[in-house]
């Protein structure tokens, strides 16, 4: 097989997404023309910059049916996390040391509550079931009467599953805890409605809905106290200073409203294309073994993981072959790390069960909305080659069809 | 190789894509196994010696890029040695043939170091059962 320099096929959307050109050129004019700042709002281009930002932050509210004043402009879901959790600590230090996330959260989450915890806090790291599902009788059985604050991610990138977010909203509720979720992965590809899912607070990134990179949301029901984590003017009603990043804002609006309009559509191509890479890989190798929920998934996405085959090497293959996807392989994990204990299989595999000695050989698919049928059958017939390569260079396989067990 | 952008050197992918000496010797003269499938990779190292030459090398890796380039990099480093020759054969050694590894896969060469102890050590123990024969 000759590798295939002419095909560039992107299926990595879990990690980010190419900027739609209609949001691109929605930009363009408020890097050079209306540059102003929307804090100068005496003269016309401060004005205009403010009237912009107002705009922007009504559309963006839409997506996720909120009003606009809930919505929290920051530089994308990592800030919009922090801001959360951390800033909601600190204005209500009253409610306690005991934080509740679950155990397959965002680095962004889960790496500030293990700050958290040094500083401190309890945390309790929510075990969720083989398909990737926090179960509700399990944040009941984890609530204390210090538990100040619950989050739980509204979709997995790496496994693909989405929470019964609603269900576990109204648990925190009823318990009067403050409930936050990171939608980062899942707000602009899957319907959203932050008054129908209960939460207080719903973290939200543009560049994995076709908007820029360095802009994100974070949603605030009105109400609730934060600390502001970034001090400085009075942007953002003094929860996030710095001059906003209008030009990003803009385009976070943009593709905000493009996914408004475009969802349905955008959801049926992508089912159909989730579809059709899962029948091609089911059947086929009794040792690949689908992640996450097969059905409450987000479009487009397929994961799974291999015996006897190492992540990152299928990784380069593929690559090799014009296709780019990811892994959570720890070997895939951090390249520009100091050293080996920089690398880290996912905590998001172990967390759904699968042994650490797999966890080398995991695959995550994630296709988007400019993907196609024929790249889908593209994958399924470089795949299966890619796969027999790698095959033929592993001892474990070697062992295993001498009847042996490579994994003992 | 197309001219994909890569983590790695083009002698890596050239020998990753390619990996030379990929297989198992039948009639080899020790087999050596390192690493496991929990730490993502394995290394399986096929020698043949004749008379303190090696005269064949071959390997199975299972892992990542760098593991299976260092893998076939050893072995042609291998082949035609002396014993002697390649004891003094290093990581590193292994590394600056492959036009270098990131600093994070610098690992991945020491278990193609290892192999080759592990190999080299378990041809010495199975000639210290015969007299007079050649020992590193």
């Amino acid at each position: 097989m000759q590798p295939d320099a002419q095909r560039n096929i992107y299926f990595d959307h879990a990690a980010t997404t190419p900027v739609d050109s209609r949001v691109v050129e929605a930009m363009l004019p408020y890097f050079a023309e209306r540059f102003g700042n929307p804090s100068s709002h005496v003269h016309s281009k401060g004005v205009e910059a403010n009237q912009e930002l107002d705009q922007s932050r009504e559309t963006v509210a839409r997506l996720i049916n909120a009003p606009a004043e809930t919505i929290i402009f920051t530089s994308g879901a990592t800030e919009a996390n922090n801001l959360a959790i951390r800033g909601y600590l600190e204005a209500n230090q009253e409610r306690g040391k005991h934080l509740i996330i679950s155990e397959i959260e965002h680095y962004s989450v889960i790496n500030l509550c293990l700050k958290l915890k040094r500083e401190g806090y309890d945390l309790t790291l929510l075990p969720v079931d083989n398909l990737g599902l926090v179960h509700p009788d399990k944040l009941n059985a984890a609530m204390r009467r210090d538990t100040a604050l619950i989050s739980i991610q509204h979709a997995s990138s790496e496994i693909g599953t989405i929470q019964n977010i609603k269900e576990l909203a109204i648990i925190a509720k009823e318990a009067g805890i403050f409930f936050h979720s990171d939608a980062a992965a899942s707000a602009g590809n899957i319907p959203i409605d932050v008054v129908d899912l209960g939460v207080d607070a719903l973290t939200v990134s543009a560049h994995n809905f076709y908007g820029p990179k360095g802009v994100g949301a974070l949603y605030l029901k009105p109400g609730i106290k934060l600390e502001a984590q970034i001090i400085g003017g009075f942007q953002e009603r003094g929860y996030r200073s710095g001059t906003e990043n209008l030009a990003g804002i803009v385009g976070m609006a943009k593709a905000a409203e493009l996914a408004l309009t475009e969802m349905p559509q955008r959801h049926e191509h992508l089912s159909g294309l989730q579809q059709r890479l899962w029948d091609g890989l089911s059947q086929k190798y009794e040792f690949l073994h689908f992640t996450g929920h097969p059905s409450q998934r987000l479009p487009g996405h397929v994961s799974f993981w291999m015996e006897y085959i190492e992540g990152e090497s299928l990784l380069l293959f593929l690559n090799v072959y014009g296709i780019q996807t990811a892994s959570g392989s720890a070997c895939a994990s951090n390249m520009r790390g100091q050293d080996e204990h920089d690398l880290a299989a996912s905590h998001v595999l172990t967390a759904v069960g699968v042994p650490a000695e797999y966890c080398s050989g995991s695959l995550t698919v994630s296709m988007g909305k400019g993907n196609t049928t024929n790249e889908v059958d593209y994958f399924l017939q470089i795949f299966p080659q890619v796969v027999e390569r790698l095959l033929a260079m592993s001892p474990l396989w070697a062992d295993k069809l001498k009847g042996k067990n490579p994994y003992q | 190789m197309p001219e994909g952008a890569s983590p790695y050197s083009k002698k890596v992918m050239d020998h990753f894509v390619n990996p030379r000496n990929m297989g198992e010797i039948a009639d080899a003269t020790v087999v050596a196994d390192v690493g496991n499938p929990a730490c993502g990779d394995m290394m399986r190292l096929y020698l043949k010696i004749e008379n303190g030459i090696i005269v064949d090398a071959k390997f199975k890796t299972f892992g990542c890029g760098a593991a299976i380039a260092t893998s076939s990099m050893l072995t042609e480093m291998l082949k035609g040695k002396s014993l002697e020759e390649a004891k003094s054969i290093s990581n590193q050694a292994v590394a600056e043939a492959l036009d270098g590894l990131p600093p994070v896969k610098m690992h991945c060469s020491v278990m193609a170091e290892e192999a080759l102890i592990k190999a080299l050590e378990q041809y010495n123990q199975s000639q210290e059962q015969k007299p007079g024969s050649f020992e590193v």
